[in-house]
């Protein structure tokens, strides 16, 4: 037990969960005004990318993460349209930009900085440890050295929870998602409101994207997301819809990690420990959670006739 | 025309449509960059079709995906998700070669069917028990449950050779295991050298027949009938009769056979053993497989066939042209991207005819029926 009394457990835990806690937001946002969206995978590369090219190309890391939300948001503005405007099926339309995002940037990368990676002088963004928590026993480890994204992803947790669940544009949304044709007959307009879910999803993921290529490292690599974007679709699953749900799985989800990477080096074999958050995710999704309701309206184009 | 050529020609022409749109905009993105669409692309056709090598290695590669592709069709028939088919896929390519080198005594024929059933046995157990029944019973959702037990598939198949004193590891310095016993390699596809080289095995007549079996499976016999029901209509079906929670246990099941077969056929007819090659990913692709498929079998066979191209092709398309091979990762997402926006047309032309002077649109012209 003494792995639970290592400091690195806690704070790989905190900023394993980074990667997932934004894009799973991301999702809830679309999905709770009823865009089923499983696109996070591409668009966390796709806002990775231009995170590292911009971040390079102006020396600022906070311009790279402007020009990842910005690259983040143009797909899934198109992404919503699709979906939206001319009533794609969503998740084949998630997989269309799951493949494009791993494509473009893959082809990006290779024709602008060539076959050797980005440049190795890449600004990173800011690493970052508060005295006044660093110090304070427990809750000192989990913020020892981390990035600037780990604290902006605490207050996205919370901004989005007040914002869904605590105002009235939040209210709206939720009301799109499960009942457009009611929303609409009260006014609501559906349509710019999931445009608003799914555009504010794609920023959150492309964030997401962001802190693995300027965040912890200061490059890219061909599909360095990895599968994150899927894991995180299954965390908001798991968060039932819900921010801090959301930032619960993927907490779950990042601690099961980190417990994998400590115990590395004693007896148990690497490959087995790997499996450890995919285990524990399907045990705490059948024993604990149950089942989950996704909003009711979820990937229901909705075509009024006007 | 009847009803079955009518749809056939419906679900092969917009898939075409699609990807005629997305090698159009392929096309101007490479012109931008300053390369010759012509040339590209000639490159990658003839990289993927030139020749009988060539042809080859295309089927050959779309062995799997036609497999893997009728079993997530399958699911998606009944309206569930299986995004997991890579993990089936590679517990099934496990328990083949663990097989395939042992029970050395036996004859060649039972040798491979025995191989076979284990991976398809496999690969059912792997999707259809912890997703199958913790669908139907706790309400767990399967794209969590497939993709998680995918990743723990790899993981133990990865175990089994990875570090040294593993399970299933030859001695040695590279992660393998032992080669399966000679006679159960799988033949050649036709007797022709050509095919010997390009490892295009009898596995793509396995893949061809399964394809039959899935539609007859799917449209003419009460089990796919029920199946379809389940995924038009949850709680209809409920009414009716079916055993909703056996259906998705069997369902996801069956999606997992195949995988575990396209496994256990990769394994005999091409690699012949395990290695570290899990980065093939074959479970992601064929989930688009079946989406430009439409769910139809005989359209797996052909769109497991185009993605496989597009994979050959591509790598040839670099060495030729210089332009990078993830461009058919593009053009995948854009082909993707139409197939999903059908109504574009529609809603294009209405936008045209509201634009246009004089002419009024009627609202029903707006995007026609839902699909």
């Amino acid at each position: 037990m003494t792995v639970l009394a290592n400091p690195q457990l806690w704070a790989g835990t905190l900023s394993l969960a980074v990667p997932l806690a934004f894009p799973a937001i991301g999702g809830t946002f679309s999905e709770r005004t009823g865009v089923v969206n499983i696109a996070m995978e591409g668009i966390m590369l796709v806002g990775a990318f231009f995170a590292v090219a911009c971040s390079h190309w102006t020396g600022s890391a906070w311009l790279g993460l402007l020009a990842a939300m910005a690259a983040g948001g143009l797909v899934s503005w198109v992404f919503a349209w699709a979906a939206i405007r001319i009533a794609a099926d969503q998740v084949v339309l998630g997989m269309a930009i799951n493949f494009f995002g791993a494509g473009i940037t893959a082809f990006l990368l290779n024709t602008i900085f060539g076959y050797n990676g980005t440049p190795t002088t890449t600004p990173s963004l800011p690493m970052v440890t508060i005295p006044a928590l660093a110090h304070v026993p427990v809750l000192g480890w989990f913020f020892h050295q981390q990035s600037i994204l780990v604290y902006l992803m605490l207050a996205v947790v919370i901004a989005s929870h007040w914002f869904l669940f605590h105002t009235r544009l939040g209210l709206r949304m939720r009301a799109v998602g499960e009942n457009p044709l009611a929303a609409d007959t009260l006014g609501l307009n559906v349509w710019r409101l999931r445009y608003t879910g799914v555009i504010i999803g794609g920023i959150l993921s492309a964030v997401g994207g962001a802190y693995l290529s300027i965040g912890i490292l200061n490059s890219f690599d061909v599909n360095m997301t990895n599968g994150r974007g899927y894991i995180a679709l299954a965390a908001m699953i798991f968060g039932k819809w819900t921010p801090f749900g959301s930032f619960g799985a993927a907490l779950l989800f990042g601690f099961a990690s980190s417990l994998g990477n400590a115990l590395q080096g004693n007896q148990v074999p690497t490959d087995l420990l790997a499996m450890l958050p995919y285990a524990l995710t399907i045990l705490a999704l059948a024993g604990l959670v149950g089942r989950s309701t996704a909003p009711a309206a979820d990937g229901i184009p909705y075509l009024p006739n006007r | 025309m009847n009803k079955f050529w009518r749809n056939a020609l419906r679900s092969i022409g917009m898939p075409l449509l699609a990807s005629l749109f997305a090698i159009v905009i392929g096309g101007i993105v490479v012109a931008a960059i300053g390369y010759n669409p012509l040339v590209v692309y000639g490159s990658l056709i003839s990289g993927a079709f030139g020749n009988l090598y060539n042809l080859g290695t295309t089927l050959s590669g779309a062995t799997p995906l036609i497999l893997i592709g009728l079993g997530i069709a399958i699911a998606f028939r009944a309206g569930l998700f299986n995004i997991g088919a890579d993990g089936q896929y590679w517990v099934g390519a496990m328990v083949s070669v663990w097989i395939g080198y042992h029970f050395t005594h036996l004859p060649g024929l039972p040798h491979i069917l025995l191989a076979l059933l284990g991976g398809m046995l496999a690969g059912g157990i792997w999707g259809g028990i912890v997703p199958g029944l913790t669908k139907a019973y706790l309400g767990a959702h399967e794209v969590i449950t497939t993709m998680m037990m995918s990743y723990i598939g790899i993981f133990l198949v990865e175990y089994m050779i990875e570090e040294q004193n593993a399970p299933m590891r030859q001695p040695g310095s590279f992660p393998v295991s032992p080669p399966i016993a000679g006679n159960t390699q799988l033949a050649t596809f036709l007797p022709l050298n050509v095919f010997q080289q390009a490892q295009l095995s009898v596995g793509l007549w396995i893949a061809l027949a399964a394809a039959v079996v899935v539609w007859i499976l799917l449209q003419k016999t009460t089990f796919g009938f029920q199946v379809r029901a389940v995924g038009f209509n949850q709680r209809a079906s409920r009414y009716a009769g079916i055993r909703v929670p056996l259906y998705t246990v069997l369902t996801l099941g069956i999606s997992g056979v195949f995988a575990g077969l396209a496994g256990g056929v990769q394994m005999l007819g091409v690699q012949h053993q395990l290695n570290d090659s899990f980065a093939s990913q074959y479970g992601y692709t064929a989930i688009v497989v079946s989406l430009l498929a439409r769910n139809n079998p005989f359209g797996c066979i052909l769109s497991g066939i185009f993605f496989a191209a597009l994979n050959t092709g591509g790598q040839n398309m670099q060495q030729v042209s210089g332009v990078p091979a993830s461009l058919t990762d593009v053009l995948t997402g854009l082909i993707i991207f139409f197939v999903a926006a059908e109504r574009l047309i529609p809603v294009l032309r209405a936008w045209a005819r509201r634009r246009s002077p004089g002419r009024r649109s009627h609202p029903a012209d707006e995007g026609g029926t839902l699909a």
